[in-house]
Parts: structure tokens; sequence; C-alpha cells
């Protein structure tokens, strides 16, 4: 067992900072919040759309980057407009000097910002990111914390499990007992 | 489902696997002439049921790329939370890859027809033997791969769990060239019993490798 007793709920314009040492649970908790991971006990309450940003980019390695994007910008909304929310997000994340080169040619930090924008792009309301600022430069981290503010800002939830240091302010503290 | 389908069809075309299922195929039935020798007789005989074994070997092939790069790569995890179904999901994982499987195979059998000296009214049983085949291979080819993903050496596990259930397949299918409509009804329940269960097995096996 990994962890018991562990109840919390995040209300619209709230961000739950999952933390703890290696090997905790954070992100089997993140899957379980994700409805990927079946919990032993208890339930999971979550709004009609969640986004998840896990260790794997799930983008098809010999497409370029905006099409790779689009094609999950597609699954989550009208299709019709899927390319331009795909190449608003990759603004978001300032990939938009690379958003035609293949994935396959992507660095470590750029497939992570990559997999940001897929967040991003989807427009559901419960962000859940697996450690988001793995593989990330200091800008980049920044990039992130803005637009976690700002999907907060929107009325939008996320639920971050990391364990570096993020700035999310008024963030509810989750801390799993080892 | 129809974009699911269309991402499938490019990354077969593009990762070759559709034209490697279809020259291993070509290569096999040109095997067996070299290994029976060159009796004309002889080959116009077995012709059919050689192309039935070479077909069943072939859609062993792509096993491997069918759901193991979509595990590893996280896609079956965010198709998943955008409330996909798995099962809907492996049943465009079928039609994708009947369509890159099937037609191309049934135009590969002409050609091996032609190298083995198939008589015209033979080679039409056998491609009607194939239409109606091949979406039950292809079924089994997913359903296969769903199981053995994440396995270490997958792909020989994927021969050993999918062989023998494509027997029937073959028997049907090369009997229907002497045995004519009653063997080709067999093959057709056969297929059907493989396509409309395959997406549920290939969708369970997605769900428990994902735990």
């Amino acid at each position: 067992m990994l962890f018991d007793g562990l109840s919390f709920s995040l209300p619209a314009g709230a961000a739950g900072l999952v933390a703890g040492p290696n090997g905790v649970g954070k992100s089997s908790l993140i899957r379980i919040a994700a409805g990927l991971l079946r919990a032993d006990a208890g339930t999971v309450r979550h709004p009609p759309t969640r986004a998840l940003m896990a260790e794997a980019h799930a983008l098809d390695p010999a497409r370029r980057l905006v099409d790779a994007l689009a094609f999950w910008a597609s699954l989550d909304a009208a299709p019709a407009r899927a390319r331009e929310r795909a190449e608003h997000a990759l603004a978001a994340v300032a990939l938009s000097t690379i958003a035609e080169v293949p994935v396959r040619l992507l660095s470590t930090g750029q497939r992570r910002r990559a997999a940001l924008a897929r967040v991003v792009a989807s427009g559901a309301s419960l962000w859940l990111l697996d450690e988001p600022a793995n593989g990330l430069d200091v800008a980049s981290v920044g990039v992130l914390e803005r637009l976690i503010a700002r999907h907060r800002a929107d009325g939008g939830i996320a639920l971050v499990a990391t364990h570096m240091p993020l700035d999310l302010p008024d963030a509810q503290k989750i801390v799993l007992p080892c | 489902m129809l974009t699911l389908i269309l991402r499938d069809l490019r990354i077969g075309w593009a990762s070759g696997g559709i034209v490697n299922a279809l020259a291993f195929f070509l290569l096999v039935t040109i095997l067996f002439p070299f290994a029976v020798g060159p009796d004309t007789a002889l080959l116009a005989r077995i012709g059919g049921g050689v192309i039935w074994a070479a077909a069943v070997l072939a859609a062993l092939m792509p096993v491997e790329r069918l759901i193991g790069p979509d595990t590893e790569s996280g896609v079956l995890d965010q198709l998943a939370v955008r409330g996909v179904s798995l099962s809907a999901v492996a049943a465009a994982k079928i039609v994708a890859h009947w369509l890159g499987f099937g037609p191309p195979l049934m135009l590969a059998a002409v050609i091996a027809a032609g190298l083995l000296g198939l008589p015209a009214a033979t080679l039409g049983t056998v491609e009607l033997g194939l239409l109606i085949g091949t979406p039950g291979l292809a079924a089994l080819a997913v359903a296969t791969s769903a199981l053995v993903t994440g396995l270490r050496g997958a792909g020989s596990v994927a021969g050993l769990v999918m062989l023998p259930l494509a027997v029937p397949l073959l028997i049907f299918g090369a009997g229907s060239i002497d045995g004519g409509a009653g063997a080709l009804k067999l093959l057709a329940a056969v297929a059907l019993l493989l396509v409309a269960g395959a997406p549920f097995v290939a969708g369970a096996a997605m769900r428990a490798g994902m735990e």
C-alpha cells in the first residue's frame, strides 16, 4: 500500500501541490486522479475534462510538432480549429519557431514543453501535471508557473506533483505519508 | 474514431510495416517451389494452401508494432484520460490494420498465384477466402499485440499466442479451395467471432497494462 486516509478537494482556481520523497506515490496519485489507476478504496470526483502531463510525451515522433499536437487537439474539441489551438498553445510555451520540426528531432526539454502545450491546448478544467518541471530550463519553469497561474485565474484547477520548487501561490499542500 | 484510424494507417505506412509484411508474404510463397521442386502440377495443387499459410505467417509480422509503441509513448494513457474507450481504440486499430494488410495482401496473392502457377478458378476462391479471412487475422493480430505488450521477448511470445488461434482460419480458408461454399461460411463464422471479440479482449488487455 502506498497511502491511505488521503482526502482533499480543490475548488475552482485552486492548485494542489503533491510533495514528498521519491517512491512515496506522487505519480500514482496523479494517475488515480486521471482515472488510469484504480484506487483500492475511495472515490475520485473530477470535473468533466481532465488533461494529463506525464513522463511520456505521447507525440508521434515522425510528425511535425504542430501536426502531432493538432491530432490531440482534434480529439479534445471541435476538429475544425484544432490546428489553430495547437499553434496558440505552442506560442504559449515559446515553441512557435520549431512548430514545423519533426518531434523526433526535439530535445528533452522541448518535448516537455510540447507536452505542456498539449495540456494548454486541451482546454480542460483540471490539469494533472506529473513532475512538469523535469527537464525544463529556468526560463521554461517561469513559463510553466505563469501558465498555471493563468489557468487558475480562468477558474481552472491544477494538481501538481513535483520534487522541484515551483512557485504556486496559495497552493494547497498535499503531503503523502511515507 | 476516424482520426484514430487515419493516424494508425499513417504510422503503419510510414514505419514500413505494411511493405514488410507483404515482402515477407511473397518470400514465404517463393520458398515453397524451392523446397518441393519445380513440379507444376504439384505446385498448382498445393499453391492455395501455401498462400494461406504464408498469409497467416505474414499476419504475425506487424504484431509488435500495433500496440506496444502506443503503450510506451503514453498515447493510450492520453486517450484514456480523454475518456476514449479502449475497446473503441482497439476497434479503430483493427480497422486501420486491416486496411493496411488485407487489400494489399489480396493484391500480393495475385503475384504469388502467378509464381506458383495457380489456376484462375483457384485464385478466385483464394481471393474470396482472403477477403473473408483477413479481417479475422487483423483482429487476432491486434488482440495478440495488446496481450503480449510489455512482456520481455514480446515478438516470440506473440507467435505462440497467435498461431494456434489462427489455425481455424487456416483450416477453413485453405479448405475452401476444395470444400467450396461450406468452408467459406465456416471461415466467415470464425472471422466474425474474432472481429467481434477482439476489441473487447484487446481493450481489457490495454487497461490491465496501464495498472
